[in-house]
């Protein structure tokens, strides 16, 4: 066994580790709270596929958060923690809310346009906590986490006052143009062509951060700034570059949400996938080609919580609380760590002996 | 525009420019003790949340002002003990740490209250205590300067005499000076036999000792109700008063009261024919420029530490 192989087993053993401790503590809050625990389990873990309508919810649940988690796994590679996707994802879900309500366009063309415009406003706010950073040097969490609250504020706006349905009694925008809808893939579900994008943008930002020279350098540059500078990487323009583009497909992300699932705008506040987009972001281990596992995984656990608690008296808080704690496990990087390195101890001490047994030093580099 | 003027030189706007400074000021000194152990306590949060509720909850089930309290005392330092577990001892970087906490807070408050009130918007239907207003013998007889100061939450005057309390433990105990040591050069304190983790674990409970008054403050004082999410960002906008005033209790004090002002502001202005929604956004803009104008002065400053 090399290191690889180790490190693999360990990554393996730790992610199974946490997944158990997290349904074994659904398990423990619906014994503790419920009065029908068992019906409460049976709709959580089982209920999601129990038809083909709810399998197609757990795919439409992880579609927005495809788009975030790559957005939060190209900040935080380039080694930055902008809390950004949540307002660029919203924005974005008002970009296209607008082109899909005002401008004429043809049916293929409308979706197509709209996206981008979604995409073109999430990477617009997402710079403006980019150049705070590369400019002044201002800490991009909590800018980035006030500016998702300005976001949220400003977009309710735009569609209270110049986008309203006036005979709706709640805040609701106009109906969006049929021309500008995603088309349904699946019959009897609601998913969607967006989640197309949602794949191939794994595929884009995987062969982005490890084929191309700018993804390269994001890596370099988030792994070790320092080192970066010294040979010769502008940090603070790569810094840069990574936000904008993590915008981009938040912002597209909240795009496709909007014209896939809804007909027309009704958030009275930001629907917090950006935050859910960290937990799909570590789940994946940073890794784009990953998302979709930690993102069906986590829309499964959204979608067997809103089952849960349409048919048992235990709300559907409860998948926030299991979010939290996986986040909290999965960045504990002690985690199993002795273990890790007692293996690494023990392989090396074994290729020492071999190495001692054999006498053959050209097998040993 | 003038009326406007007139209404901020008011004694009612300064007395309400107290009031929404105090859920701040609590959170942003903790934050000051935790600075100087060398944490950023990004999980306040999630921390005043879950006093906030515990607060509530704890004075509704035992029936009394202090037993609410102490729950919420006990809860935010609970919740304080697991970021600081996860921190120190597993490693975990403290933003993500920070914002596991914060979800976990928002998660279980909602839940916990539907389970308690069978509602999952507010605590209005359970009968909960709140902290009392005191009003200052003396000083309320004195004309405008009484009702400005007078007549405030008495956690209002426990955030003000923290302030002092907090100058005091961090720059006149020896635990208060091992904790600076610890957050200016941990290499060096630990050379001493100073225990760095659990100097920054006890950083880290203080801290949420002051978060928790912050968070009850707000669902047994301003309002006397638990609603969801309501600390909406006030953790955050402490971490930035804790920055701009230099990690000094003194300085975050008046940085506290720079961002209450936006705070207060965005409560008169609804009167004005303004959008609320830009009325509502004021508090976290002023956050924005506020660290913005902080950094641009830091930069030049360590500009001209280099020339000189």
């Amino acid at each position: 066994m090399n290191n690889k192989r180790i490190n693999l087993l360990v990554d393996t053993v730790r992610m199974i580790l946490i997944i158990a401790i997290a349904v074994a503590l659904v398990f423990l809050i619906v014994f503790l709270t419920s009065k029908d625990p068992l019906n409460a389990i049976y709709s959580f873990f089982i209920g999601p596929f129990t038809s083909v309508r709810r399998i197609g919810n757990i795919v439409e649940a992880a579609s927005p958060l495809m788009f975030t988690a790559l957005a939060v796994i190209i900040i935080f590679r380039s080694g930055l923690f902008s809390m950004i996707s949540e307002g660029s994802f919203f924005i974005g879900i008002l970009g296209a809310m607008i082109i899909g309500i005002s401008c004429p366009l043809p049916a293929v063309i409308h979706p197509i346009v709209a996206i981008l415009v979604a995409g073109l406003c999430g990477a617009v706010v997402a710079s403006i906590p980019a150049a705070l950073k590369m400019k002044w040097d201002v800490s991009e969490v909590v800018t980035s986490i006030m500016l998702n609250y300005v976001v949220q504020f400003f977009a309710i706006y735009m569609v209270s006052y110049h986008f309203r349905e006036t005979q709706s009694s709640s805040l609701a925008s106009l109906l969006l143009r049929d021309t500008s809808k995603l088309s349904v893939l699946i019959k009897g579900t609601r998913v969607h062509s967006g989640i197309i994008i949602a794949f191939a943008l794994c595929i884009i930002c995987y062969i982005f951060l490890q084929h191309t020279r700018l993804g390269f350098k994001i890596r370099i540059v988030g792994d070790n700034a320092y080192f970066a500078k010294n040979i010769g990487i502008n940090v603070r323009t790569i810094m840069f570059l990574a936000q904008i583009f993590a915008g981009f497909i938040a912002g597209v992300g909240g795009g496709a949400e909007l014209l896939g699932m809804y007909t027309r705008f009704k958030w009275t506040a930001t629907p917090g996938y950006g935050w859910t987009g960290i937990v799909v972001a570590l789940l994946a281990r940073r890794n784009p080609i990953l998302v979709p596992l930690g993102a069906l995984f986590i829309g499964y656990m959204n979608v067997g919580a809103d089952i849960m608690s349409r048919s048992s008296d235990v709300s559907r808080e409860v998948v926030y609380i299991i979010q939290g704690v996986m986040m909290l496990l999965i960045a504990s990087e002690s985690l199993l760590q002795d273990w890790r390195q007692s293996l690494i101890v023990k392989e090396a001490k074994k290729e020492e002996m071999q190495h001692l047994e054999t006498g053959n030093e050209k097998e040993i580099i | 525009m003038s009326s406007l003027l007139s209404y901020i030189l008011s004694a009612d706007f300064l007395y309400m420019w107290i009031r929404v400074a105090t859920p701040i000021l609590f959170p942003a000194l903790g934050a000051v003790i935790c600075e100087r152990a060398g944490v950023v306590n990004l999980g306040l949060e999630g921390i005043m949340l879950i006093s906030a509720l515990f607060g509530v909850l704890g004075s509704y089930f035992f029936d009394g002002l202090i037993p609410g309290m102490l729950v919420g005392i006990l809860a935010s330092v609970v919740i304080s003990c697991i970021f600081a577990y996860f921190h120190l001892v597993l490693h975990a970087d403290n933003v993500l740490c920070g914002t596991a906490i914060n979800t976990l807070a928002s998660g279980l408050t909602v839940f916990l209250l539907e389970l308690v009130t069978g509602e999952k918007g507010t605590s209005a239907s359970v009968k909960s205590y709140s902290f009392p207003t005191v009003n200052l013998p003396y000083i309320q007889d004195i004309p405008v300067v009484g009702h400005i100061l007078s007549g405030h939450n008495l956690l209002t005057y426990l955030a003000i005499v923290a302030v002092f309390l907090v100058w005091f433990f961090v720059y006149k105990t020896p635990v208060g000076l091992r904790i600076r040591a610890v957050g200016e050069n941990p290499n060096a304190a630990s050379s001493v036999g100073i225990s760095v983790i659990k100097m920054r674990f006890l950083a880290i409970i203080l801290c949420g000792v002051l978060a928790g008054f912050g968070g009850m403050y707000l669902s047994m004082g301003y309002l006397s109700m638990f609603t969801r999410d309501m600390t909406a960002g006030r953790g955050f906008i402490a971490l930035a008063a804790c920055a701009m005033g230099h990690a000094t209790p003194v300085g975050a004090f008046l940085s506290a009261l720079v961002f209450a002002f936006f705070d207060g502001l965005s409560n008169i202005l609804q009167v004005l024919r303004m959008p609320a929604e830009f009325v509502q956004m004021l508090p976290y803009v002023a956050t924005i420029l506020g660290l913005t104008l902080f950094s641009i002065q830091q930069g030049m400053q360590k500009k001209h530490k280099n020339q000189s």
